[in-house]
């Protein structure tokens, strides 16, 4: 029927295979269900449960249609080849819905508890990760800006929505400001580009290089430089992570799982596109900036992670950290790197929203309580929530039978076959001062001195923890420990997923 | 599978039924770690008997293991067996022991039990029952591992649980000195990840094959560059030096000994260390013989300087426990210039003396925790007379302390001096400077047994009750390995020599114009002989043509000692 309608139009409509892009129009499609709904039924009608059930039941139908794409043969092209639902994107798509899944059921005992407006932060939170969905499967820069802003700004007001603590507003402004500023870059960047090679198709821009020699390269040379830059912002790589603690710290701490779990999944699966598969035929001139970014990004992130006295800015840090071990195997510019990075992104984000969400069920009542002194004694307070954080931690440090060893393991390898072997030792070094960090964490929960550790317990109540935010730290952790036991099931996935 | 593998790699060899009994014996103690984590809290008195009797299960795999072992083929792998883990990757599940690491599995298996027997924990029974499993999974798991991945994954695994002990259940410093041993041995291990990656690509490239991180097929066939393999060696070589520990970067183990609970320092001193040593031998000299010829030098000097180094620092200490904590960084010296003598009787001993250290000074820290346990303090100064009131309890550190002396006729004489006639022939005078260390041991150890119970005893030291049944059967296993291996080593020495063999065949195989260094010793020279000889000047006998290989080694020998 719409289409006879169409058909009768003066226009030529492209041809669009819609089941193709159910996962991006089932997240914005819900979202904006979810507004109108809101802001048409009272609420006393309609509890504020029903946000996150809402959510989560996107998120879970959006998956399935993952799930169903990721079965057929042909890889879904739209708009002209504008967006392509291929292995690398949908992969990336499931890493940001699943995390959009995890952090859904925590969200409503932590909204009550704070006091956020949980309608406004789920509308927001499947907006950004439409966005997010469409930044992995951009083909065309413009593509990719069109989906990176969507996310950044519903992700710049998610920062500001903890109203009662100026530290959020803070965020939000400081996220704002600088992620506009990279925004520029990142078009200055695809203006370049634009200008060098004629076309913003990431595709014609690979095949154009492909073809042709640019005796005069350097407009491209800037425009790459640019576009790492603007990349590199969102990515929250060293030296264009001064925003990340900040924010980090100061958004509601859901809203910080995703920070560290889909809004980075994004910028990596945009990097990916466009340096090792659009800039593939220049990897020469970009891996060794990718190089340094990736060097500096693991020794600020774990150094400054080992000195915080914080829970969260711990965690912000060694985010920080994790980024510089995914750049290792964005440098590798191989496909095996690629497959590295998918499995990071895919660990990590499980890892991030398992640690944050611990860390929100002890943040109180105005979501400010992180300090470490919060967690001493937690081992005798709440020994499965300690155990839990004790092993995402772990995870983390990349200690074996964990998912964080074999994350760690395959960007090692993919740098070592790169033969980037001091790439490779920066990385592993690093990880043991970002270790301290972590040891810092278990410390403060189990070695406190027992008289201290007496009284904390005494003074400090149990913190109650909640339905879903335990079913998503029990799901988090038996992930993280199932797929260090047997990482084979999803290294298949991601090298299916890098074309490997 | 297990078949197609075997018919391809002919040194495999599998002699028993039950072919399982290695991963059965490392997963049993994690089985028991979770059955632990499950049970509820209500009912303490049953975590340590489940830890007791998954521990048991495990030491008597282990005692079967060393029943049906095959002694004539020492050599090659028993009990072999792979599994696919990480096909994508080339890893796979790989375990089979031989006559290097037979005795390390059986001691392992056979100690933790007696750990958890004779130490209770102080509080929180639960976690600490749970950790002590984990931890003897990851030791046993350690020594079993034939494919790298394997091996590293469980080398490094074992810090959690220590981790855990040191800090949750030690004393004094305990979460700095937790940290510290945590930190250290990581950092070790970092660099030994990138190695062990760099080096299946590498070998994976050269072979033209696809990436396996096999240890047999890549040691057997050695592809790599001169220059790669030695640096790859120095990043295994750190891990397992700072696991040992060699000096300079042994300075984690007295923190780490001094804190940790008695079964935490038990299980560190008999096991963990091993790690280490186990490590240089089976990847070090196996998957790297001409790097471990070059840097011998470098590594025998370590061994020597932590030998007196050690033995000096144990001399001056106050506490009684951290004076065998230095004891240990100078026994493991021995080894290290065992292994490191590359021929049969220097890396005999060197295996021999890991399973003397382990048993010898496993033995000492329970005794001195029993002290401590009664005394409530470990400064010598404070200590004294103690053989009066607990007579028992002396003459049972006096036979554990002479064996880690090295008395003859208890098993740390027959170790020690396998390993010194090993580094007389292969580094004469570094072997003479490590004889002295023998003398040392005797001073501090027999000197710090005077002080503690020697003397009269006065106040509270009168009162010290003596040994408990419970604690007599737990030292009593470890005397009779004492004595048992003192008197009639040959058993040990019979499984242990065809895989050392092998190994130094390895050595020699693969390394250009080094031949093993043997006692050069002049043949019995007949009278007849010598008025022959008289004509011909450039006569010369057996003897002398393996002199001549030797010196092509000890000139190059001779010349990174001047490096090192």
């Amino acid at each position: 029927m719409m289409g006879a309608l169409l058909a009768q139009l003066p226009v030529q409509t492209p041809d669009v295979d819609w089941t193709g892009l159910l996962p991006v129009l089932l997240p914005s499609a819900g979202a904006l269900v979810l507004l109108m709904v809101r802001s048409l039924v009272p609420s006393r009608v309609m509890p504020a449960v029903l946000d996150a059930v809402w959510t989560f039941a996107v998120a879970v139908a959006s998956l399935v249609s993952v799930v169903v794409l990721w079965q057929r043969d042909a890889e879904v092209q739209a708009f002209g080849s504008q967006l392509v639902m291929d292995g690398m994107a949908l992969f990336v798509t499931a890493v940001v819905l699943g995390s959009v899944a995890l952090v859904a059921p925590t969200l409503p005992r932590y909204c009550k508890r704070v006091g956020v407006a949980s309608a406004e932060l789920c509308v927001l939170i499947l907006l950004a990760a439409a966005g997010a969905v469409v930044m992995a499967g951009a083909a065309d820069l413009i593509v990719l800006f069109l989906g990176l802003e969507t996310m950044s700004i519903a992700a710049y007001v998610m920062a500001a929505l903890n109203l009662r603590r100026l530290e959020s507003l803070e965020a939000g402004l400081k996220y704002f400001v600088l992620g506009a500023f990279s925004t520029a870059f990142l078009l200055f960047g695809i203006a370049l580009v634009y200008g060098a090679t004629g076309t913003t198709s990431l595709d014609e821009i690979g095949r154009h290089l492909d073809t042709f020699i640019l005796l005069r390269d350097g407009m491209l040379l800037a425009g790459s430089a640019m576009l790492l830059v603007g990349l590199g912002f969102k990515v929250a790589a060293a030296p264009f992570h001064a925003w990340a603690p900040d924010t980090y710290v100061g958004a509601p701490t859901p809203v910080t799982a995703l920070m560290a779990s889909a809004v980075k999944a994004a910028g990596f699966a945009a990097l990916i596109r466009v340096f090792v598969e659009a800039l593939g035929t220049r990897a020469d001139d970009w891996r060794p900036a990718v190089f340094a970014l990736a060097c500096a990004t693991l020794a600020v992130g774990s150094v400054l992670a080992a000195v915080q006295s914080d829970a969260k800015r711990i965690l912000a840090y060694s985010s920080v950290s994790h980024a510089g071990f995914i750049l290792v195997g964005v440098q590798a510019a191989s496909d095996s790197g690629v497959a590295a990075v998918l499995f990071y992104l895919a660990v990590y984000a499980v890892i991030a929203v398992g640690s944050f969400t611990v860390v929100a069920v002890l943040s109180g009542q105005r979501d400010d309580r992180t300090g470490l002194d919060t967690l001493a004694g937690l081992s005798s307070r709440r020994p499965a929530l300690a155990l839990g954080l004790t092993i995402l931690l772990l995870a983390q440090a990349g200690v074996p039978f964990t998912s964080g060893f074999v994350a760690k393991f395959s960007v090692i390898a993919a740098a070592v076959e790169a033969r980037s072997y001091w790439l490779a030792v920066v990385a592993m070094v690093s990880a043991v001062v970002a270790a301290f960090a972590y040891l810092r964490v278990v410390v403060a929960m189990y070695f406190r001195d027992s008289g201290d550790e007496a009284e904390t317990a005494a003074e400090a109540p149990k913190p109650a923890i909640g339905l879903g935010a335990g079913a998503v730290i029990v799901a988090a952790v038996l992930f993280t420990v199932a797929l260090g036991v047997v990482p084979g099931v999803l290294e298949s996935l991601t090298s299916t997923a890098a074309g490997l | 599978m297990a078949a197609a593998v075997l018919a391809s790699e002919p040194v495999m060899y599998s002699s028993s039924s039950f072919v399982a009994a290695l991963t059965v014996l490392v997963l049993v103690p994690a089985a028991g770690a979770l059955v632990l984590l499950a049970m509820p809290r209500t009912r303490p008195d049953l975590f340590k008997l489940v830890a007791l009797a998954a521990s048991t299960v495990s030491a008597v795999l282990a005692v079967w293991v060393l029943a049906e072992f095959d002694a004539g083929s020492a050599a090659s792998f028993q009990f072999w067996q792979q599994y696919e883990w990480i096909t994508g990757w080339g890893v796979s599940w790989q375990v089979g022991v031989d006559g290097l690491s037979l005795f390390l599995v059986v001691m392992t298996a056979l100690i933790f039990p007696l750990a958890i027997v004779g130490v209770d924990a102080e509080h929180s029974p639960k976690p600490y029952y749970a950790w002590m499993l984990v931890l003897e999974a990851g030791c046993l798991g350690t020594f079993v591992a034939l494919d790298l991945i394997m091996f590293f994954v469980f080398f490094e695994i074992v810090l959690v649980p220590m981790y855990f002990l040191i800090g949750g259940w030690g004393h004094g410093r305990r979460a700095y000195a937790a940290t510290k041993f945590f930190l250290f041995t990581m950092f070790g291990s970092a660099l030994m990840l990138v190695a062990i990656v760099a080096l299946a690509f590498l070998h994976s490239s050269a072979s033209g094959a696809g990436v396996t991180f096999d240890l047999t097929a890549i040691a057997t066939n050695q592809l790599l560059a001169t220059n790669t393999a030695r640096w790859l060696f120095l990043a295994f070589a750190l891990a397992f030096a700072v696991k040992v520990p060699l000096f300079p970067v042994h300075t984690w183990l007295p923190d780490a000994h001094t804190n940790a609970p008695t079964a935490g320092s038990v299980i560190l001193a008999a096991v963990m260390l091993k790690l280490g040593t186990y490590g240089l031998v089976r990847f070090g000299l196996y998957l790297f013989p001409e790097a471990s010829v070059h840097f011998a030098p470098l590594m025998i000097t370590l061994g020597v300087i932590g030998i007196i180094y050690g033995a000096i620092a144990a001399a001056m200490q106050r506490d009684l426990k951290r004076l065998v904590a230095y004891s240990s960084v100078a026994h493991l010296g021995f080894i290290v210039i065992g292994t490191f003598a590359l021929n049969t009787e220097g890396l005999t001993g060197g295996v021999l003396q890991m399973v003397n250290h382990g048993v010898s000074t496993g033995a000492l820290f329970l005794l001195v925790g029993m002290i401590y346990e009664r005394r409530h303090t470990r400064e010598i100064s404070e200590l004294g007379g103690l053989q009066k009131p607990a007579p028992l309890l002396a003459a049972v550190f006096m036979v554990v302390m002479l064996s880690s002396v090295g008395l003859p006729g208890l098993n740390g004489f027959v170790g020690e001096l396998l390993v010194l006639l090993g580094a007389f022939n292969a580094h004469r005078w570094w072997a003479v400077v490590a004889a002295a260390g023998v003398i040392l041991a005797a001073v501090y150890l027999l000197w710090a047994y005077q002080r503690v119970f020697h003397g009269p005893a006065s106040g509270a030291n009168a009162e010290t009750p003596d040994l408990r049944w419970r604690e007599g059967l737990v030292m009593a296993p470890f005397l009779a390995a004492i004595v048992f291996m003192g008197v009639y080593p040959k058993p040990v020495i019979d499984r242990v020599e065809p895989a050392v063999d092998a190994i130094i065949a390895h050595v020699e195989d693969n390394v250009a114009g080094f031949a093993e260094p043997v006692a050069n010793v002049q043949p019995p020279v007949s009278l007849e002989d010598l008025a022959r000889s008289t004509g011909e000047a450039d006569h010369n006998g057996a003897g002398n043509g393996a002199g001549e290989h030797n010196g092509g080694y000890g000139g190059g020998a001779e010349h990174g000692e001047g490096d090192g």
